[in-house]
């Protein structure tokens, strides 16, 4: 669970009706991602499960939005666009404690930085939000 | 119909599915094999390896592996190229011409060995004539470690692997040759491209990069859909399907398990990625933001419009170096209150570690089924946890502070909080860190010092 609260200060407010307010929704619904290492750094693939879904990803998941999401746990976020893959990679500098055979971490290859990204909750339009997100899920 | 070359993964690294390169030469038509098995760390585990018996040194998976494949590889001119070589290409070379002789097919095997990748002894040499070999990453320079050092191998890219193919090698063996110049190596013999048509090489670049990881490209690992991704237990690894135009298919055989589609592809083609503009190898620069994907049939994705750029006048070295000594240990601690006995178990070994005085570079807790994966992120742990692992970590430059340390964690079985288990693994074992410097060197000092001989049984 992301600690980000739901409708978010990042959520554009002001623009008309509430039934029309961005809703909170996590990555997981809207992304798949891969993971992967090179030294200390890891890099995380976010590809967007549906074409329509890139502009949103593009517009909410900045390098920022995504530092903040690993505060204390990476020093430095990059980002990168492919909007041919409709997708975004980040590199997350110094996520690895030392990397490779250094790096005393369950994850020390940065496998696993992918789902971690997925758990980010972006503000997306209501009708995005709920042909995406399953009605089970209230995140 | 357009010429197509097929290049098949068999092994995606040093430990993949055995089963693998077998199913890819009998599971239907092919014309390569490609064999990748070095990861950043895999030479500086090999040159320990050599270290203590000068015959070993390459991926010893290798040889039976071929063994099992070769009459079928001959009877359908299968061709094979692979870095298992790894710090001793020639006792590799050796290993696979003997079997060819045990199964007589001494007269129907060449094998193309590759060498001239590692500079160890050219080191000092190298540094004496300005070469500073600094870390990528930290821009320290080599002399830091120069008394550590392990192992060092420049990149080599697809020239030796061409080479030994036109010199009628039916198996290629290097050492540290890129994963990518495996597959493109046979393309560019194949196809005929010019080693400056720089597009082109861009576009065996990432057909290597989409099968150098095996079936990851192909629904192993794959998390879109993963519950929908069928026959893992019998997946077929990944095949290129290159036309003369740099396009190329991506596809498995038929009937094998997994999944080829828009989503295994574009998860492998991120994975490990920079910046997408400027995927550097040997052989060239591809630029990732050009490659076109679309479905072309059942587990069929076609790959097209690749630009590339020219290479650049480096090559990287891998230098591996002694670093240290690290440790981990585990406990398992139950229902009521997991979460917080381990917790309390990891504060009384802490104070312990401290009471005798120990110093370490660096001392990791993570406490498995709650935080271990994804740190804060994860949220506050589950109180009603059935169980949760504590984990911790050690590190030192010194051996002493992580030997002792493999002793203090049995003694909380008695001494520590309630309800632990999972510790007849018995003593955490001390491993030795050997590290990755990765770094550049002018490709001038390498090239002319490549060799490509053809041997036969």
């Amino acid at each position: 669970m992301s600690r980000e609260k739901p409708g978010g200060r990042r959520a554009k407010a002001g623009s008309g009706r509430a039934a029309d307010r961005p809703v909170p929704v996590q990555l997981r619904w809207l992304a798949h991602a891969r993971s992967g290492d090179k030294g200390n750094t890891a890099n995380v693939g976010l590809i967007a499960l549906e074409p329509e879904l890139y502009p949103l990803l593009a517009r909410a998941v900045t390098a920022a939005r995504v530092a903040r999401h690993f505060r204390g746990m990476v020093s430095r976020v990059e980002r990168f666009e492919l909007p041919n893959l409709r997708a975004l990679n980040f590199l997350l500098h110094d996520a690895l404690d030392g990397g490779g055979t250094i790096s005393l971490k369950t994850d020390a290859q940065g496998k696993v930085y992918s789902t971690a990204l997925l758990r980010l909750e972006i503000p997306v339009p209501p009708a995005v939000a709920r042909r995406f997100r399953p009605r089970a899920s209230r995140r | 119909m357009t010429r197509v070359v097929r290049v098949a993964a068999g092994q995606g690294f040093w430990g993949d599915w055995l089963e693998a390169p077998v199913r890819q030469v009998k599971g239907g038509p092919i014309d390569y094999l490609m064999m990748d098995y070095l990861a950043e760390v895999t030479m500086s585990i090999l040159q320990k390896q050599r270290s203590r018996d000068p015959g070993a040194g390459y991926a010893r998976d290798f040889v039976p592996a071929m063994e099992r494949i070769l009459p079928e590889i001959v009877a359908k001119g299968i061709r094979v190229t692979s870095n298992a070589g790894g710090v001793n290409p020639r006792g590799c070379a050796d290993a696979v011409l003997d079997a060819a002789r045990r199964l007589g097919l001494g007269g129907r095997i060449r094998v193309g060995l590759v060498s001239g990748d590692d500079i160890l002894d050219r080191l000092d040499d190298l540094l004496a004539r300005g070469h500073e070999l600094r870390d990528l990453d930290t821009g320290r320079p080599l002399s830091d470690i120069r008394d550590r050092i392990r192992s060092a191998n420049a990149y080599l890219g697809m020239a030796p692997v061409v080479e030994a193919l036109r010199g009628g090698a039916n198996i290629v063996i290097t050492g540290r040759v890129t994963d990518t110049g495996l597959t493109l190596g046979p393309l560019v013999h194949e196809l005929g491209w010019r080693a400056d048509d720089w597009d082109r090489i861009a576009a065996g670049t990432v057909a290597g990069h989409i099968i150098e990881c095996g079936a990851q490209s192909s629904g192993g690992n794959l998390l879109k859909d993963w519950r929908r991704v069928r026959g893992l237990e019998r997946v077929g690894f990944p095949i290129v399907e290159a036309a003369e135009d740099g396009s190329f298919i991506v596809t498995k055989h038929p009937g094998t398990g997994g999944v080829v589609n828009l989503a295994s592809v574009t998860e492998q083609l991120v994975y490990e990625m920079g910046d997408p503009r400027s995927y550097i190898t040997p052989d060239g620069i591809a630029d990732f933001t050009t490659i076109r994907l679309a479905p072309a049939g059942k587990d069929r994705v076609s790959v097209s419009g690749i630009r590339g750029a020219p290479r650049t006048g480096m090559l990287k070295v891998s230098i591996a170096y002694f670093y240290g000594y690290k440790a981990v240990g585990t406990l398992v601690y139950a229902w009521p209150d997991a979460h917080a006995k381990a917790k309390e178990a990891d504060r009384v070994l802490r104070a312990r570690l401290t009471d005798l005085g120990l110093e370490f570079e660096q001392i990791l807790t993570e406490f498995v089924g709650a935080d271990a994966t994804h740190g804060r992120l994860a949220g506050p742990p589950d109180a009603d946890a059935p169980e949760v692992q504590l984990r911790v970590g050690v590190r030192a430059r010194e051996r002493a502070p992580v030997e002792r340390f493999t002793r203090e964690l049995a003694p909380l079985v008695l001494t520590g909080p309630p309800s632990v288990t999972g510790f007849a693994g018995g003593r955490p074992q001390v491993e030795e860190i050997v590290a990755y410097w990765p770094a550049l060197v002018d490709r001038r000092e390498i090239e002319p010092t490549v060799r490509v001989e053809i041997l036969a049984a």
